[in-house]
């Protein structure tokens, strides 16, 4: 019998069955979730459902990061909805200040080969500790909740091999952003990506974290990490050391597709408006006046993140003509961030910190864009009306680039200011 | 039957549904009035019941956002038609009982009067005297769509089976 990939693996694991890519199963979910924007369809639709419980509360989380504090009537009268449904049912409550699902998903949930599902796109971030996560609408996760189960195809898998030291000035963001332009917004639609190499096993699970989260930018249903060393020791810091578990493709496994990258030749590479394939390196784009700069999100508001845009900040003040604003990923980040001074020299440089969650990526507070303005952010999307304003313009870039970018005022590569 | 609206590749959720309504998804109706508001400003209040909205590659890539192709639903659109779709909107389409049909858009002109023929999976052109022909959705898919929708379907059978 040939080989399995990590995906047939894992879904075969949670449907009592062997599978192979191709075939369609029904398969037990580990956990649900939703955030504050696609929550109260999803208990609008359980309601629908005559199904108001969940299956498992304790596996089953509501998350507040998209309007997080919320700045609107509307917006607060959705979360004491949502908050009113998690007390009936003993729903796990993440408020707003907790910060973004995905990272509190890291932290606290995920564990490796779990299958995890999501409203929201970039639930395959947890794809960084080797989970099966995906993103579902609020009707699909409505059912994993009240279920426990869901159905899926367990998807063809494009191995993705990064090999090679990671030059100076050069990130994680960077490996993404030059996989998305060279395969195309939808080059992997409902494919899994599973990423490999000598470059991947050197880089930390926050690193890892900003690849998975945009595997769903290629269209991938999951963007996976093999649970290796690395994920064993991230779980530990998180007090969680139990949850881990060894898994990987077999090596005879069939990929529909092998892609190489040599990562000692990649550069500081962007995303022009108003795609995510639409990437260029840094010095392709030449100068570019920004006025906003936007550090955080799902992709990149950890504190390794935040440590990048301080080691190029630190000591030295933002350009004049640019406001830059920075939203850790999580309340764990925000502390230690705070404790470790980091937080204390972005003001210093002046930035401005926001509470973690979302921030200016979702369009709806803490930094919606003006007409004709140009933002430099490390978020995962950058559509046109993205940052609440169909006449403005977002490149995408790793906090590298975004803090380079704070000081000079135009898009510059970071190994100018290096 | 209804008309053709023609939009491109690449048209995002946040085209579709943009992010400055976000305080509205709890208000469908006033968010539908602004469907596809990011691509095209005056669709909302051009679209008639029956109508068709048609595209290129990749249409509703991004957010996980049902919202998107409720609103699309309920401003009246029969269908939508691409040439490919994103997974999730595709799946959401799919989930609220929206015929999501993959096909040759190229020969499709907007304005073109359409008539949709789900069982025999065809398209007919009825100002250009053609048929497109599209695939059958997968039989889970097209399982969900026959008892109009996934709300439908787990209130039938009290279950996920397929």
């Amino acid at each position: 019998m040939e080989g399995k990939t990590l995906s047939e693996k894992i879904i075969g694991e949670h449907c009592g069955k062997d599978v192979k890519a191709g075939e369609v199963v029904v398969v037990n979910v580990d956990l649900s979730y939703v955030q504050d924007g696609t929550g109260p369809l999803t208990v609008r639709r359980m309601a629908e459902m005559g199904l108001e419980k969940a299956y498992d509360p304790q596996r089953t989380v509501f998350f507040f990061d998209h309007a997080s504090p919320s700045p609107r009537m509307e917006l607060s009268n959705d979360h004491e909805f949502l908050r009113d449904f998690a007390r009936k049912t003993g729903i796990i409550l993440s408020d707003v200040g907790y910060g973004i699902s995905h990272h509190n998903v890291l932290e606290k949930y995920a564990r490796p080969c779990d299958i995890i599902v999501g409203a929201d796109s970039h639930t395959c971030t947890g794809g960084a500790l080797g989970a099966f996560a995906t993103g579902m609408g609020s009707t699909d996760v409505a059912v994993a909740i009240a279920l426990g189960r869901t159905w899926m195809r367990v998807p063809d898998t494009y191995l993705v091999e990064v090999s090679g030291r990671l030059p100076k000035g050069v990130y994680s963001k960077d490996i993404i952003l030059h996989l998305i332009g060279k395969i195309t917004s939808n080059g992997a639609t409902y494919k899994a990506l599973e990423f490999t190499g000598d470059t991947i096993a050197a880089l930390s699970t926050a690193a890892r974290s900003t690849i998975a989260n945009m595997a769903v930018e290629s269209g991938a249903k999951v963007g996976l990490f093999p649970p290796d060393g690395e994920t064993r020791k991230f779980l530990g810091l998180m007090g969680r050391e139990e949850a881990f578990r060894e898994l990987g493709s077999d090596e005879d496994a069939v990929f529909e597709k092998r892609i190489e990258i040599n990562a000692e030749e990649l550069e500081p590479t962007i995303a022009c408006p108003h795609l995510v394939d639409n990437t260029k390196t840094v010095s392709e784009v030449g100068k570019v006046k920004v006025d906003e700069v936007f550090i955080g999100t799902s992709c990149n508001g950890r504190l390794e993140d935040l440590h990048i845009a301080v080691s190029i900040l630190k000591g030295n003040r933002i350009s004049r003509d640019t406001r830059v604003i920075v939203t850790p990923a999580s309340r764990m980040v925000y502390l230690e961030a705070l404790r470790d001074g980091t937080i204390e020299t972005l003001v210093e440089a002046g930035a401005l910190v926001t509470a973690p969650g979302c921030g200016a990526c979702v369009g709806v507070h803490e930094g919606v864009l003006g007409d004709g303005d140009v933002c430099l952010a490390t978020q995962p999307r950058n559509f046109k009306g993205r940052m609440g304003n169909p006449n403005s313009f977002i490149y995408l870039g790793s906090p590298a680039v975004a803090a380079a970018t704070a000081l000079t005022g135009e898009i510059t590569d970071p190994r100018e200011v290096m | 039957m209804g008309k053709a609206w023609k939009f491109g590749d690449n048209i995002s959720t946040d085209l579709i549904a943009p992010g400055m309504y976000f305080h509205l998804r709890s208000n469908l109706p006033e968010l539908a009035k602004h469907v596809l508001e990011g691509a095209r400003p005056d669709f909302a209040s051009l679209v008639q019941d029956g109508d068709f909205v048609v595209a290129g590659e990749n249409f509703g890539l991004g957010s996980s956002r049902e919202h998107a192709p409720v609103i699309i639903k309920m401003a009246g659109t029969r269908a939508v038609l691409a040439k490919s779709f994103a997974r999730i909107f595709y799946r959401n389409c799919i989930n609220i009982g929206l015929p999501a049909m993959t096909c040759d858009t190229d020969g499709i002109d907007e304005g073109d009067e359409l008539e949709l023929d789900m069982e025999n999976g065809i398209i007919l052109d009825k100002t250009k005297g053609k048929e497109i022909t599209f695939p059958p959705l997968p039989p889970v898919m097209n399982k969900i769509m026959q008892e109009g929708g996934l709300v439908a379907y787990i209130k039938a059978h009290r279950s996920l089976e397929i």
